[in-house]
This record gives C-alpha cells, sequence and structure tokens, in this order.
C-alpha cells in the first residue's frame, strides 16, 4: 500500500512523472501547467531525478526534443496546455505516426481568442485526430496514476504510441487532494526500463520520420490507425495490472449508478465528480438517472460504450468545446455516431458548458436532464445547446 | 527494398522506419526533368559552386575534377546553370 498524502495535483503529476524515472523533460511554462515544468526542474536541480532538462524556447521545440529523445531509447516527458499545444501540434502529429511513446500532460485551458486562462477541452479537441492515445482524468489520483499506466502502455512492443494524460486546468491542476502515492519497488515492478528495438543510432542507422510518395501514403495511414485501435488490449492489460498492484481498477468507461437507469449523464475529465453528486440528488427523488464518465477518448471505446449506453432512453452529454458551425460538442457527435447503426438507441442530447471553467454546479446537471426530458415530451429531437448562455 | 507500388500496409516498419541505409538512391527524381544541363567543359574552372547549389546532389566531379551531372538524379532545376559563373552549363528542353 502506498503513501496517501494531501498535495496539490501538479506536484502529483511530477511525481509520478519522478518515480517512472524519466530520462528527458522538455517542457515551455504556461499557464496551468507550470506547477509541473517548475517542480520537475527543483528535481533534477536537487538530484532527485536523474534526467536531462532541456528548456526549451518554445512547445514546438518540447515536443522535438521528445521526439528525438524518445528516438534515441530515452524515456521522454512534457507537459502544455492551450496555445503552447497548437504551436507544437505539428511535431505532436509527426511523434504518433512515427510510434514515439513519449507521454504528455496536458492541463486542459481554452484556446485565443478571447484570451482566456482558464479550463475548457478546446485546446485538446484541435489533436483530436493527433493519432495519440487519449486519457482523460478525473482528479488527483488519476493524474498520478496515470502517468504510471501511460508510461507502460505506450512503450508496449504491441503498443509503441504517445500518449496524453488530460486533467482539467485549475480545477484540477491546481487543488490540493488526498493521493496515494507508489512506492518506487512497485512501480519498477509494473514499468519495466524503456528497451525499444528500433533506436536512432550511429552504430546502426536507420531513416526516421522520411517522405512516402502517394503510392503508399493510404498504406502508412492505415497502418496508423490499425495501430491505435490495436492499442486498446494493452490498455486494457496495463488497467488491470496496475489495478492488481495497487487496487485501483480503471475502465474505458466508469460508469456510476447506472443500474435501471433510463436517462445517462455523460461528462469527461473533472466535472464528472459534481456530475456524480447531481446522481445521488436526482436517485433520491426516485429519478432513474445514471452517470457515464469517459475516461478513454482514443482509441474510442465504441464496444463498452455501446454496451454501457444501450439500455437507457436518452443520453444528455455535457461537452466542454464546441465545432463552431458544426454538431455542437465533439464528445456527443461522436457518441451519436457510435449509435447510429444500434438497432435501438438513446436520443442524445447535448450541453456545451463549463467554458473557461464557468461553474457546472450539481443543480446544472439537474436543470440539463430536466431540459433535455421537457424536450423529449414535446416530441423534439434535443440538440446542442450552449449551456446557460446570457440572452 | 521492394517498389513502392507492391507495399502492403503490414509491410511498412513501424513508424515507416527505414532500416536500409540509402534507399533514397532507388527513386530517380531524374525522371521530372523537363530541361537537361548540357556541360561545357572548355568554360569548367572546377570552383564546384554548381555541386554546393545542386538541391539533388546530382553534380560529382570526374578524375580530373570537372563537374559531372547524374540524369538519374538530376530534376532539370536549373539552378547550378545559373550559379555557374564562367557559364559552362546550359540548360536544354527535353525531347518529346
Ligand atoms: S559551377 Fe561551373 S565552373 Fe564551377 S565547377 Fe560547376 S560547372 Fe564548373
Ligand atoms: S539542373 Fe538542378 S538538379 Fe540538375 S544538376 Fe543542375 S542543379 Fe542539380
Amino acid at each position: 500500500m502506498g503513501k496517501r498524502v494531501g498535495m496539490e495535483v501538479s506536484i502529483a503529476a511530477s511525481e509520478a512523472v519522478r518515480l517512472a524515472n524519466v530520462d528527458v523533460i522538455a517542457a515551455y511554462p504556461i499557464t496551468p501547467q507550470t506547477h509541473i515544468v517548475e517542480h520537475l526542474s527543483e528535481f533534477v536541480n536537487n538530484g532527485e531525478l536523474d534526467a536531462e532538462f532541456v528548456p526549451v524556447e518554445s512547445e514546438h521545440s518540447a515536443m522535438s526534443v521528445c521526439s528525438g529523445s524518445q528516438a534515441v531509447g530515452a524515456r521522454s516527458f512534457t507537459c502544455t496546455s492551450s496555445q503552447g499545444l497548437i504551436l507544437m501540434s505539428e511535431i505532436v502529429y509527426c511523434t504518433a505516426a512515427m510510434r514515439l511513446p513519449v507521454i504528455m500532460v496536458l492541463a486542459n485551458r481554452s484556446l485565443s481568442n478571447p484570451i482566456s486562462i482558464w479550463n475548457d477541452h478546446t485546446d485538446v479537441m484541435s489533436i483530436r485526430d493527433c493519432g495519440w492515445i487519449q486519457y482523460f482524468a478525473e482528479n488527483g489520483q488519476d493524474v498520478f496514476d496515470h502517468v504510471l499506466i501511460s508510461y507502460r502502455v505506450g512503450e508496449d512492443r504491441d503498443v509503441m504510441l504517445p500518449v496524453i494524460v488530460n486533467m482539467d486546468g485549475f480545477s484540477v491542476s491546481h487543488v490540493i487532494e488526498p493521493v496515494e502515492l507508489v512506492d518506487q519497488e512497485t512501480v519498477d515492478k509494473f514499468l519495466p526500463p524503456y528497451k525499444p528495438d528500433i533506436v536512432l543510432d550511429p552504430a546502426h542507422p536507420v531513416t526516421m520520420g522520411a517522405i512516402v510518395l502517394p503510392s503508399c501514403y493510404t498504406e502508412a495511414k492505415k497502418a496508423q490507425d490499425e495501430a491505435v485501435k490495436a492499442s486498446m488490449p494493452t490498455i486494457l492489460k496495463g488497467w488491470q495490472e496496475f489495478g492488481d498492484l495497487t487496487g485501483r481498477y480503471y475502465h474505458p468507461i466508469e460508469e456510476y449508478r447506472t443500474e435501471g437507469a433510463e436517462v445517462l449523464l455523460v461528462t469527461m475529465g473533472g466535472i464528472g465528480e459534481t456530475a456524480m453528486w447531481a446522481v445521488d440528488q436526482m436517485r433520491e427523488k426516485g429519478r432513474p438517472v445514471g452517470l457515464l464518465k469517459m475516461r478513454l477518448w482514443r482509441p474510442f471505446p465504441f464496444e463498452e460504450f455501446r454496451k454501457a449506453a444501450s439500455k437507457a432512453r436518452m443520453l444528455v452529454v455535457v461537452d466542454r468545446a464546441i465545432s463552431y458551425g458544426g454538431p455542437g460538442g465533439p464528445v456527443a457527435s461522436e457518441l451519436r455516431s457510435a449509435l447510429y447503426n444500434e438497432p435501438k438507441r438513446p436520443l442524445v442530447a447535448n450541453f456545451i458548458a463549463g467554458l473557461a471553467s464557468r461553474d457546472v454546479a450539481p443543480f446544472d446537471f439537474i436543470e440539463m436532464v430536466d431540459r433535455a426530458e421537457g424536450a423529449c415530451k414535446k416530441g423534439m429531437e434535443p440538440e446542442y445547446e450552449i449551456y446557460g448562455v446570457r440572452e | 527494398m521492394k517498389p513502392e507500388q507492391d507495399y502492403k500496409w503490414r509491410d511498412f516498419e513501424r513508424g515507416y522506419v527505414i532500416t536500409e541505409p540509402g534507399s533514397s538512391r532507388e527513386y530517380h527524381t531524374g525522371d521530372w526533368r523537363s530541361q537537361r544541363p548540357i556541360f561545357d567543359k572548355e568554360r569548367c574552372i572546377k570552383c564546384g559552386v554548381c555541386w554546393i547549389f545542386c538541391p539533388d546532389c546530382a553534380i560529382r566531379f570526374d578524375a580530373e575534377g570537372y563537374a559531372e551531372m547524374d540524369l538519374d538524379y538530376c530534376k532539370g532545376c536549373g539552378i547550378c546553370s545559373r550559379e555557374c559563373l564562367p557559364g559552362a552549363i546550359t540548360m536544354v528542353d527535353e525531347e518529346g
């Protein structure tokens, strides 16, 4: 059993990176990710972590350094937010296609413009199709655990893909929570040293990141799509093994009070914990409402999602980003298409809420369920709505 | 390496890594050419400027030190011709 301590979630994330014994850290500070970088540079400075800390001049360079170091066989880490993510996005795509298992923590924050340092999911949704495995953490324990799980899964020879651990900026990253740490011995048991079979080495020259011609590009992309899909069994195995060591078991979709639920709220990230309160309150009044929390975003857990959603009459999906002029929130539109070919499928109502950290309280979730139910009773197909907007 | 059109999606090394060095030699960029450089040995002063500028590394030097364009890779951009001060390289249209 690990030690249970109260600590800021950013510091817990740094602790996990230290325990993973990374070789290279390259990151550029940006709110709200800054505490992670600061803490890691202290570790390196104080000799508590034997790693190369590269204080790069931009996030584009941060991801370039991490890709390069991962390519020579060094376990690498970076973290960023918002504008930093879109600045590095060119290399984010390359890292995945080149199958370099860099691990990145994203302290999710809105994209400009208007400038906002606060939290929502508009940053990560801009790189939705980057080919990384993407987890969404709900609290400090999730973040700590998933940094370790990410290295285990990403570096597995059957996977070899980079992994993003998303956590909400401020509302998760900056809060102090009880976190049960895992001791070094247990981490070492769970996470073997990184030993890739192909590395950049002048003694055995290889080319990474070369051109392919149109005659091969389609096959190259098919190979990448298959690689991300094929990571699923290892992701499940990673959670199972981590659970066996720590007692904490995770799933692609976490279900909360879904027995007999006719309506299911669906959340991703930190607001899931508030939604649990709302579900408790509705259950107390005898309303058959449950909650699905999306922990795994890529590869998309189709099978698990369809199974979890199939018995409900309606899903009330809370998105933290908008596709302007498109189908509403990205999560809801993916859930809809995942259900489209099902013989019996629930209605999907979609609320976009919590932009730039606007509070989503338990009564807001109840209000969303009420409104979606109301629309249904009037025979209207529920569409998307930007919740709580002042008219 | 086998011809690119024979690659099936499972045939790539992970991450499209190329494990055979120098495989780009198999791709003859000379096929793209619509003009070819004509070299005049009388004018060449062996300065090597064309060799520096050629974007395709298609220029080498013969035993006597004169420039030589490898038409398997020369894609006919004309840069060498423009940069050669004594005017030893002239571009002419390819036939057909
Ligand atoms: S630039 Fe002209 S003169 Fe100089 S080496 Fe080339 S062909 Fe000869
Ligand atoms: S024409 Fe262009 S490609 Fe051909 S030899 Fe000259 S510089 Fe090189």
